[in-house]
């Protein structure tokens, strides 16, 4: 890939974000979406970001995954600036080292599961005994064996969403990239979801998610609160059991 | 724990030991446990009320066991129990609290008063999770108590977006 600027050494910060604006023009009326951002995300982190419909938060997911170019501001991928990047450079980019996940799945309707996943990694130049490979990898990993054949159609809400994580993953980039993932998923998909990005993160994936599900942004380590087109609070979640008491009280049927 | 453990003779009559099982079963480790001699005393309580009625078992080897059935009144309890609607839900009223006199105080913050609490309740959120995935996958009753707590949970979090679009 060609560099936009010179490295200098390994970057501190997998996505770094500084002074993001975006505006959308809806019949006429201006609607300040993203209102600046400064944002770095460490390689390997989880990061959510929470907030009410309307917040500008997936226009936030878009920007940064090139869907969207912004008014102002800068998108630098492992130390190199990406926000200038030619539409191109954005699809290989996104085939190479950003993968992305939608509510929707956006799965290609007429192709088998596992042709939906050899697709990316075709369109990347690899081989097709290398796609064969890397998609027979992410049905293992994703727990799709067996449904290979299927189209997705077929597929349950939860198990199209595991197609479109695979999909996403097959490259293995290293920015993973998910818009309101559960959105359009029953309890069951969602927990299914939840879990895999989990494990996915556990293994070393560093992922974005946008969400307004907090069962879902609190499988991360950090979450940002995005509100009016601005981060409100930017908070690492705690790991240890302080809370597993609390937890428990919760649940204390008294009766 | 009155009514469970009524509901729980409505199936037939048993001993204490056997009541706690019969919940830890049921709710799982997520649930947090009575201890036997919370169950003793409960139903020493439903006894002398008149709900149950209890026998002693002389066992050889060991201590008399009291075996425990449901007497009519009983029975009627429970009827009436699930007759009825249960209780609605409380909103935190401590922390609205807080968030009502902050202002008048001027020794807190509003957006700040949400945002730790936001905090709090995504830590909880996540030791629920937690409990969710400790518990056994296959225990549905379990699974859907902590369900039910975190959907809660998510109403608070909800209510507090509420609060800041209001309050900011």
């Amino acid at each position: 890939m060609t560099r936009t600027e010179p490295a200098t050494g390994p970057a501190p910060h997998l996505l770094s974000v500084t002074g993001l604006t975006k505006t959308h023009s809806t019949d006429g009326a201006r609607v300040r979406a993203v209102r600046g951002v400064d944002l770095n995300v460490a390689r390997g982190e989880f990061v959510a970001v929470t907030g009410t419909s309307g917040a500008g938060k997936s226009t936030l997911l878009h920007l940064l995954g090139g869907l969207e170019r912004p008014d102002s501001g800068r998108i630098a991928l492992d130390g190199r600036r990406v926000d200038d990047l030619s539409e191109a450079r954005w699809a290989v980019l996104r085939r190479r080292r950003i993968g992305i996940v939608f509510q929707f799945f956006n799965l290609v309707s007429t192709l088998t599961v596992a042709d939906n996943i050899e697709l990316p990694a075709l369109l990347a130049g690899r081989t097709p005994r290398q796609a064969r490979a890397s998609r027979e990898e992410f049905v293992g990993r994703l727990g799709l064996g067996g449904k290979e054949n299927s189209l997705p159609g077929d597929l349950a809400g939860g198990e199209q969403q595991r197609v479109a994580l695979a999909r996403a993953l097959v490259n293995e980039p290293d920015l993973l990239l998910a818009d309101e993932p559960t959105g359009s998923l029953d309890g069951k998909g969602t927990r299914e979801v939840i879990r895999l990005l989990t494990e996915l993160h556990q293994q070393g994936q560093t992922i974005v998610l946008v969400t307004h599900d907090a069962r879902v942004a609190s499988a991360a380590d950090r979450v940002i609160s995005f509100y009016d087109g601005r981060i409100t609070d930017d908070t690492t979640l705690d790991t240890t059991d302080q809370h597993r008491a609390a937890a428990a009280d919760i649940v204390k049927l008294t009766g | 724990m009155r009514l469970p453990l009524l509901a729980l003779l409505a199936a037939g009559p048993a001993h204490g030991y056997e009541l706690k099982q019969g919940l830890e079963k049921l709710f799982g480790a997520a649930y947090p446990q009575p201890n036997i001699g919370q169950i003793y005393v409960t139903l020493g309580r439903l006894e002398k009320a008149g709900l149950i009625a209890g026998q002693d078992i002389v066992q050889p080897d060991r201590p008399n066991k009291r075996i425990y059935e449901l007497t009519e009144a009983g029975r009627e309890s429970v009827d009436a129990w699930f007759e009825e609607p249960s209780p609605t839900p409380r909103v935190r009223d401590d922390f609205f609290m807080k968030l009502a006199l902050a202002p008048r105080t001027g020794r807190a913050d509003q957006v700040t008063l949400i945002n730790k609490q936001r905090r709090h309740y995504l830590n909880l959120m996540r030791a629920l999770s937690k409990l969710a995935a400790g518990e056994d996958q296959d225990n549905r009753i379990a699974q859907l108590l902590i369900e039910g707590a975190s959907l809660h949970l998510q109403a608070d979090l909800d209510w507090l977006e509420r609060c800041q679009e209001e309050l900011e």
